[in-house]
């Protein structure tokens, strides 16, 4: 038998346009998108770039907590101690460089140093010791608010406030703005960044041994096991990723609001995690997207910055962001159901 | 009198395949009556009828002359008929009392009166005559002891009959002896006994009567005092072979030893298990459920790990410490139970197919899907799995195209030695005969193949060689050629005494 062409190996029953179109990726996006237009329609002040830049600015570091928590769901696990440890983190890079006055660059790595030895830490606990996710995660949580509060003495720790000021450079990642002509324009370049980091996210999820690891052992990991792959070493590999991001989420944050208050961050992983879960990310492990938790976090970026403008306070984000991941976990079941 | 129970043409189906027909059996008042058969005979099946776990499609079933039909365990307690458990279903934090008498508390008003369960409990150990302090919690007992506090329980339902299913599995020759004293007792209350077990000689010990049931039919009752062992085992096998049997090994004597275990050992499930496999063979593993049969395979597959033995592969020990370096030593595992150790649901067939050969398919880092699914076709092509394309997700596959995804998956990885464990488990005739097909094929190839199976005649249509365990060793090496089921049988029950 010589080689032949196989038509459609796959069986697709429908084009990947309109697998596409059923995904709940694209439902995220498109609820983000239509949200947005709601809030356009109903909000004259709603409308405009700056709204867009407040939107981005809100939505650089939780979309990195989103994409790393992503690898960490797609285990099977759970992350709750990462918004403590991003503002541990943040508090301590800026300690570095404000009140150490060590290089910039110095700051940035212990950063994310910092973020990655307590996501090592989880994986440790979670992968090798065998600790349920939930557990391991609530002690490095109250570990690393308390870690934070002990470094910074509970003052608050400022990161450069312009990219003009020495060290400051970083937020050019996120934030070019030319002054001219009395007026600033924003340069949303984080945005850049942002898509680029997804795009490459992605990939490795899907594309890579590691991402197909991480997601075989998290649909079933002794299944996974006996097929011949060391399911701990890419269980700890899913905390180790989440970690950097957790570093680089905490220097997002310190790049575009500049002063972190003690207790910053506590809090922050119920949006990651949401982001996830409205995404199409299952909790139950197995299935995730990383463009998913993009559309996720930004979706709730768009309610935070829209809700003021119709006339509703932050109090009601919380609110209907619990009913939205309501919806998305139960179509989730619903779509596994189905499947049976 | 009338008899304490009557079960007439009792027949049950599920999905379609029938578990039990026409199977009738009868207890008396005061007997102790042994019920045998080999793994899947449908003895469960008829107690979980007798409990009230399933229900019968047709048939009779009388209690003291009349006719009941229980829809849950419940019911079946309150007319007295209780099952006292092989896994013992307790809640472990709990107190012995609190297990005892849960869903049934004595109550002061909204609150349970502990003092009175307390006395309650200790009244029943009275009953039975063991001495077990009420407020010790399940976990802290010994399994003898758990045994005890499950027939206080049995009994605390003003048992009539008391259904044991394989109570002696975990105990020890103490604890036996102890269990034996408070059947005879219970059975002088006039309580009838209903006795599930593999062991011979526990059968002789206790029963007053034998009901052996095969492939799910009624084979026949025996007195204990006019029968023996020999005519006991040929009533358990006595089928008609339907399917072909294998007639001479097709592998040479001398043909290379692929791999060697030597006294191998781990826990009380494996015991000093010593066999050789050799290239092209099929080694039939025949044995009853808890045979150890399945944790011997685990610990050459790495999934778990000796406490002390050899294995050798190509004549040179190796110690396997992980599953991982199993595989890289060409050795592949297809587990028992598909949907939990063997295939990922959520998952389609082509990552499925390509789960242990990923290596394969990355170039750059990057997994080339394109190269990946057209191999998982062809592999899947090859062992005809019915499917509408690689992408389709396998839990909507039927139990046989599953497994036959598990078979294309090693197949890739082009393993050296195949362990199948229970092959063709819960799989309907037509993929059973293309399994069969493929093993063989395998084994003709030059691959080696352990095939741990509780089906007859799946030993005899495919072995080479048949290796026999019972309660964690090895009882006996057989050829195939002149091997029977009655052999095999009584080496499958032959008990090596500690």
């Amino acid at each position: 038998m010589g080689k032949r062409t196989i038509q459609n190996p796959i069986g697709r029953k429908d084009s990947r346009f309109v697998e596409m179109v059923k995904s709940q990726q694209f439902i995220a996006a498109a609820a983000m998108i239509v949200l947005y237009f709601v809030f356009w329609i109903f909000a004259p002040t709603f409308r405009g770039v700056n709204v867009i830049t407040q939107i981005l600015n809100s939505s650089y570091y939780l979309a990195f907590l989103g994409i790393g928590v992503t690898f960490v769901i797609a285990t099977g696990g759970i992350d709750l101690s990462l918004g403590t440890v991003m503002g541990c983190a943040a508090l301590l890079g800026g300690r570095l460089y404000s009140v150490n006055g060590l290089p910039m660059i110095v700051a940035l790595l212990g950063t994310v140093l910092i973020a990655v030895v307590f996501s090592a830490i989880n994986g440790y606990l979670i992968a090798f010791i065998r600790l349920p996710a939930f557990v391991a995660t609530l002690g490095t949580q109250m570990m690393a608010s308390g870690f934070g509060q002990i470094i910074s003495n509970l003052e608050k720790t400022n990161w450069p406030a312009r990219a003009s000021e020495p060290g400051g450079a970083f937020k050019n990642a996120f934030q070019i703005t030319i002054s001219g002509e009395g007026k600033n324009v924003n340069i949303p370049t984080g945005l850049i960044l942002l898509l680029i980091i997804v795009v490459i996210m992605s990939v490795i999820l899907t594309k890579t041994k590691l991402g197909r690891y991480i997601l075989s052992l998290g649909s079933n990991y002794e299944a996974t096991r006996l097929s011949g792959i060391n399911v701990r070493k890419y269980q700890f590999y899913a905390y180790i990723i989440n970690g950097v991001f957790v570093g680089l989420a905490a220097i997002a944050y310190a790049a575009i609001y500049t002063s972190i208050t003690a207790g910053f961050g506590a809090g922050q992983e119920t949006n990651a995690i949401a982001g996830a879960v409205i995404g199409g990310t299952s909790l139950a492990g197995g299935i995730a997207s990383i463009w998913g938790s993009l559309f996720g976090v930004v979706m709730m970026s768009v309610l935070k910055a829209g809700l003021p403008k119709i006339g509703l306070q932050s109090q009601w984000q919380l609110f209907l962001t619990g009913i939205i991941i309501l919806v998305a976990v139960i179509i989730d079941v619903r779509r596994n159901k189905v499947s049976n | 009198m009338t008899e304490l129970l009557e079960m007439k043409n009792v027949n049950k189906a599920f999905s379609g395949v029938q578990a039990l027909s026409d199977v009738q059996f009868h207890l008396r008042h005061g007997e102790v009556h042994a019920f045998m058969g080999e793994n899947g005979a449908g003895k469960s099946t008829l107690m979980k009828i007798l409990t009230g776990v399933y229900q019968r499609d047709t048939g009779e079933v009388l209690l003291e002359g009349k006719a009941v039909e229980y829809a849950n365990t419940a019911e079946a307690m309150a007319d007295g008929v209780v099952i006292v458990h092989q896994e013992l279903n307790m809640m472990g934090d709990l107190t012995v009392y609190e297990n005892i008498f849960i869903g049934r508390e004595s109550m002061n008003g909204f609150l349970i009166n502990d003092r009175d369960n307390v006395k309650r409990a200790r009244e029943l150990f009275d009953v039975i005559g063991v001495s077990i302090d009420p407020y010790a919690k399940v976990d802290s007992l010994t399994v003898g002891q758990q045994q005890m506090v499950e027939i206080a329980k049995a009994v605390s339902h003003d048992a009539k009959i008391v259904v044991f299913d394989e109570p002696t599995s975990a105990l020890t020759q103490t604890e036996i002896n102890e269990l034996f004293t408070i059947i005879n007792d219970l059975k002088s209350k006039g309580i009838g006994i209903i006795y599930i077990t593999h062991r011979m000689d526990e059968v002789f010990q206790i029963s007053d009567r034998i009901t052996v049931l095969r492939d799910g039919e009624y084979v026949g009752t025996v007195n204990t005092a006019n029968t023996d062992k020999d005519e006991l085992i040929s009533m358990m096998v006595g089928r008609e072979l339907t399917e072909e049997v294998k007639l001479a090994s097709q592998v040479d004597d001398d043909a290379e030893v692929v791999l060697e275990v030597e006294h191998l050992s781990a826990g009380r499930m494996v015991k000093d298990v010593s066999f050789k496999l050799r290239k092209g063979e099929i080694l039939g593993v025949s044995g009853l459920m808890g045979a150890g049969r399945t944790e011997m395979a685990r610990l050459i597959y790495g999934a778990e790990q000796p406490e002390s033995g050899t294995i050798k592969l190509h004549g040179e020990e190796v110690k396997i410490k992980t599953t991982e370096e199993a595989v890289a030593m060409g050795i592949g595992y297809l587990s028992e139970d598909r949907r939990r150790y063997g295939v990922l649901v959520d998952k389609n067939v082509a990552e499925n197919t390509v789960l242990a050969s990923i290596d394969k398919y990355v170039s750059s880092g990057l997994i080339n899907d394109t190269r990946a699914n057209a191999d998982a076709l062809e592999y899947n092509e090859m062992v005809k799995t019915k499917m509408t394309g690689v992408g389709q997700v396998v839990r909507t596959l039927s139990g046989g195209n599953q497994q036959k995804v598990i078979v294309a998956k090693w197949l890739l990885r082009d393993s050296e030695i195949l362990i199948f464990d229970e092959p063709t488990r819960g799989i309907d005739v037509g993929a059973k005969a293309e399994i069969y097909e493929i093993m063989q094929e395998l084994a003709d190839e030059g691959k080696s193949i352990i095939m741990i199976s509780s089906e007859m005649q799946e030993i005899l249509r495919m072995s080479d060689r048949i290796v026999v365990m019972c309660e964690g060793n090895v009882t006996a090496t057989l050829p195939i050629e002149g091997a029977t089921q009655e052999e095999i049988l009584s080496y499958a029950m032959m008990r090596k005494e500690v």
